[in-house]
């Protein structure tokens, strides 16, 4: 028994003699998930579009300034340059020719050029029905590909749209090492792709980084693309580590076990600033507000809702400010529509909902519902009960759910919350639209996005369009439909603008949703680190990993 | 024994029958398929795209069908690949068994080497201190939930004092990887399992000794002369066992399911969390096996426990 004893200390003492050294030259980085395939067209993930963007770059992306920019291309298509041209679908309708140029030191992690070829095999394996690509859209957005020379391609579009050259879906993969297995079997390629067959493969990537490691459930090892002729990246070593639980993740930060906390998938807000509060000398905290809209879908369907002015009363008691305030430190501006306020086509004049419960008392009393024994009640007796439904284990829209029943009860408004797991709740209750009157939950997009999954009438998830299309409260409004059919056709940008104008003012009335908060992302970095720049939109900031070092 | 061992097995077949039916049925019972979560999280997935991706992955079919394909392909000896990782599902399992098996078969032996010498020395002072102190460790390392216990030592051990790590299997960046930064990072997942199961094998070790001491034949040792020490370790010890080995047995099984709470907590990539993942991802292929897995495994430690107790009692004969 001493001996075990003496045997248990001695080992005790081993394992806790100093941790390995850091060096500096390496990065790990902590995020909530792991990508569960690395195939950039295959599934959408946040965790794979994250650690893809430092190694495989799209066409076209969305900069930190919310401004499109070429990637892999050397200039932007326009009417104005010329490489863009309007034409005649085969069917006769308007249509849009793009003549990219890729940039000439593109290369391959194995030392190959990128070329136009991989352009038209990523468009024909993203075609192909049974390919397994989840959102065919893109590929099928693209009539046809005229290859003009290795780097020179021209895409025929089957529609003109204001967005026209946007291409951020457009991820080339290697045809010199994946068309092999693509046709193949293109029912099998799902599962049989280099991506997750052998990650490994440099030749797989063309950004700075290309990955060298992946053990699943655990972290990917980046190292630099050797054939990679842009701006240098600073480290020699990128490690993505994934730690499900946040309190986990947060421990492991302090105890050094990884150096800083991706914003896209890392601590929630109220996490962060716990954290700042702790004022630790080696890490800052930035929050960056962008795209993801946190609202109140409500279910146009139920009697009670149906009464816009009721709606519009349900905004006046709620008091938004104060929520942000208290629970948000200020970090997460109120929404006054689905259009963020740093979006260039938001529009300062949409009707604002400030808290007035003297006003909503008022207009609740105006559509028949009168307080009585501290509810309020129609003429028929019935109480007004509403079911507030929200994704489970999610503090921040728990707290924000209380909150708003208590300000409501206020009112006589009687709030039963009900939290779902995320699973049931995304793909039971709301998309088959089995709330009963209010579900919140928040929509992520990307500058100047159409809502038109969200709005158009056309987008009513029902079991005859096997449920597809996001506008989940049932929204139809002929106006709303037409206002997003113009703008999406509107090149003329002053024009677009007025349009945009008018789209947020009716939702802004209409209230189809009642808009709460644009989300903010909490990054937490190292102080040494620079040139990261949060984006706030769907294209991460690993999309410029090449600009992180030290700070000297 | 024959006639034993073929009754057994065949019974084993007939529970796993009966769990894959209700594994898959379950499975395919739970709201939401891939594809409608897909659809939630996907704006611009339309109605052609979900039939399509429905039609890919077959789950336009009806269960028995499902069912019955899925079968058919595991008597062919085909796993399949799983629908969440794109890969063999043998080539996924491999990998995570092996790090469940070495993090709960480390933390069960050190479980073993602490509880058996409390349980021993609760029950020779029945109702004295020791044993109040027995089992207060016992209630405490059964109560306390393994979460709040992980995080606990992980703030202690690497957050406060920098000893050890917080998480993972081994150190990314410097001089990480070796056998002893292994140790360093089995370390507190060890420790939290371990602690939390030396309460129940204390409980049953001291229940088990003290049920043997009031045997005819420890009486009759007692008055042969028997020392202490050769009583409890000769006499006792052996018979007390029998209970402990039918006890892990049962939990010969949990060695290939994993630990969730713990593996998730240290980022530990072992069986529990792929099941769990599995299962919410409708991954029917590798949810099916790791689960099927896990039933074979407990009843071939229920096997092995009748076997081994057979050994230590020669008054069991199966026929």
């Amino acid at each position: 028994m001493r001996r075990l004893v003496a045997l248990l200390f001695g080992l005790l003492l081993v394992l806790t003699a100093s941790l390995p050294a850091r060096a500096k030259d390496d990065l790990v980085i902590g995020i909530t998930q792991f990508p569960s395939t690395l195939h950039p067209n295959l599934d959408s993930m946040m965790a794979k579009t994250y650690v893809l963007a430092m190694t495989t770059r799209p066409l076209t992306a969305f900069n930190a300034k919310w401004q499109l920019v070429c990637m892999l291309c050397e200039r932007l298509p326009s009417f104005d340059n010329g490489q863009a041209k309007r034409e005649k679908t085969p069917d006769g309708k308007p249509g849009v020719a793009l003549t990219f140029t890729l940039r000439p030191d593109l290369f391959w992690g194995d030392g190959v050029p990128v070329t136009t070829q991989d352009v038209l095999f990523t468009w024909e394996m993203g075609k192909h029905p049974q390919s397994g690509v989840a959102n065919g859209e893109m590929y099928r957005r693209i009539l046809a590909i005229d290859v003009q020379d290795d780097k020179t391609f021209t895409l025929h579009l089957d529609r003109l749209t204001f967005d026209y050259n946007v291409m951020n879906g457009l991820t080339p993969i290697p045809a010199h090492l994946e068309r092999a297995a693509f046709l193949a079997d293109p029912a099998q390629y799902r599962v049989r792709n280099g991506y997750d067959q052998k990650p490994a493969q440099p030749g797989l990537y063309n950004g700075p980084y290309v990955i060298t490691q992946v053990v699943a459930g655990s972290h990917l090892v980046l190292e630099p693309n050797r054939f990679w002729k842009g701006s240098q990246p600073a480290f020699k070593r990128l490690v993505v580590r994934s730690v499900e639980n946040t309190a986990a993740l947060e421990a492991q930060l302090l105890s050094g076990g990884i150096d800083m906390i991706a914003g896209e998938l890392g601590l929630p807000l109220e996490q962060a600033l716990a954290l700042e509060k702790r004022a630790d000398p080696r890490f800052r905290i930035v929050t960056k507000s962008g795209l993801v809209f946190e609202h109140v879908d409500v279910n146009l369907d139920s009697p009670i809702l149906s009464d816009r002015t009721l709606r519009q009363a349900l905004m006046y008691g709620l008091d938004r400010q104060s929520m942000n305030r208290q629970l948000f430190d200020g970090r997460q501006p109120v929404a006054d529509s689905s259009v963020n306020p740093l979006d260039g086509i938001y529009a300062a004049d949409v009707p604002k909902y400030s808290y007035d419960p003297a006003k909503a008392a008022k207009m609740l009393d105006d559509a028949g519902w009168k307080m009585a024994g501290g509810l309020r009640r129609n003429a028929q007796g019935q109480a007004l009960t509403l079911e507030l439904m929200t994704t489970a284990g999610n503090r921040s829209r728990e707290l924000v759910s209380q909150v708003i029943q208590a300000q409501w009860r206020k009112l006589g408004i009687d709030v039963r919350l009900k939290a779902e797991a995320p699973r049931v709740f995304f793909a039971e209750t709301v998309t088959k639209r089995r709330f009963a009157h209010l579900a919140l939950y928040a929509w992520i997009s990307a500058p100047e996005s159409v809502p038109r999954t969200t709005l158009h009438s056309t987008q009513i998830p029902t079991e005859a369009n096997a449920w597809a299309g996001q506008n989940n409260p049932g929204y139809a409004n002929p106006v709303m439909d037409t206002l997003l059919d113009n703008i999406e056709t509107e090149l003329d940008v002053p024009e677009r603008r007025q349009l945009w104008r008018q789209l947020q003012h009716l939702y802004a009335t209409d209230l189809p949703a009642l808009p709460l908060f644009f989300r903010a992302d909490s990054y937490v970095l190292p102080r040494q680190l620079e040139g990261l720049e949060p984006t706030g939109h769907q294209d991460p900031s690993t999309l410029w990993v090449e600009n992180w070092r030290w700070r000297p | 024994m024959t006639g034993w061992l073929t009754s057994r097995l065949l019974q084993s077949l007939a529970v796993l029958l009966v769990m894959s039916v209700a594994v898959h049925g379950l499975m395919a019972l739970m709201p939401g398929d891939p594809i409608d979560l897909m659809i939630a999280s996907d704006p611009h997935l339309n109605a052609a795209d979900a039939i399509r991706l429905k039609a890919l992955y077959g789950l336009d079919k009806p269960w028995g069908e499902r069912y019955l394909a899925w079968a058919g392909q595991v008597m062919r000896g085909e796993l399949g690949y799983s629908r969440l990782f794109a890969k063999p599902v043998l080539q996924i399992m491999g990998p995570a068994i092996a790090n469940s098996l070495t993090l709960m078969g480390t933390a069960l032996i050190l479980s073993l080497l602490a509880a058996l010498p409390l349980g021993i020395l609760a029950s020779r002072h029945q109702g004295g201190w020791a044993d109040h102190l027995v089992n207060a460790i016992s209630f405490a390392s059964v109560s306390l939930p393994t979460f709040w216990l992980g995080l606990m030592l992980m703030v202690l051990f690497s957050v406060k004092l920098g000893w050890l790590p917080a998480g993972g299997m081994q150190s990314l960046t410097g001089d990480g990887g070796g056998v002893l930064d292994s140790l360093r990072h089995m370390a507190l997942p060890v420790a939290t399992l371990a602690i939390a199961g030396i309460g129940q094998y204390a409980r049953h070790t001291r229940a088990a000794m003290l049920n043997e001491a009031a045997q005819d034949y420890i009486r009759t040792a007692k008055a042969k002369g028997c020392t202490p020490r050769r009583l409890v370790w000769r006499h006792q010890f052996r018979n007390a066992l029998l209970p402990l080995v039918t006890l892990l047995g049962l939990e010969f099984g949990n060695l290939f399911s994993g630990a969730l709470i713990t593996e998730t907590v240290f980022g530990w990539p072992g069986m529990g969390k792929l099941i769990a993942d599995s299962v919410m991802g409708n991954d029917f292929n590798l949810a099916l096996t790791a689960l099927m897995l896990a039933t074979a495994m407990t009843l071939l430690g229920s096997v092995l426990a009748d076997l081994t107790m057979a050994r230590l009692d020669p008054r069991i004969k199966y026929r």
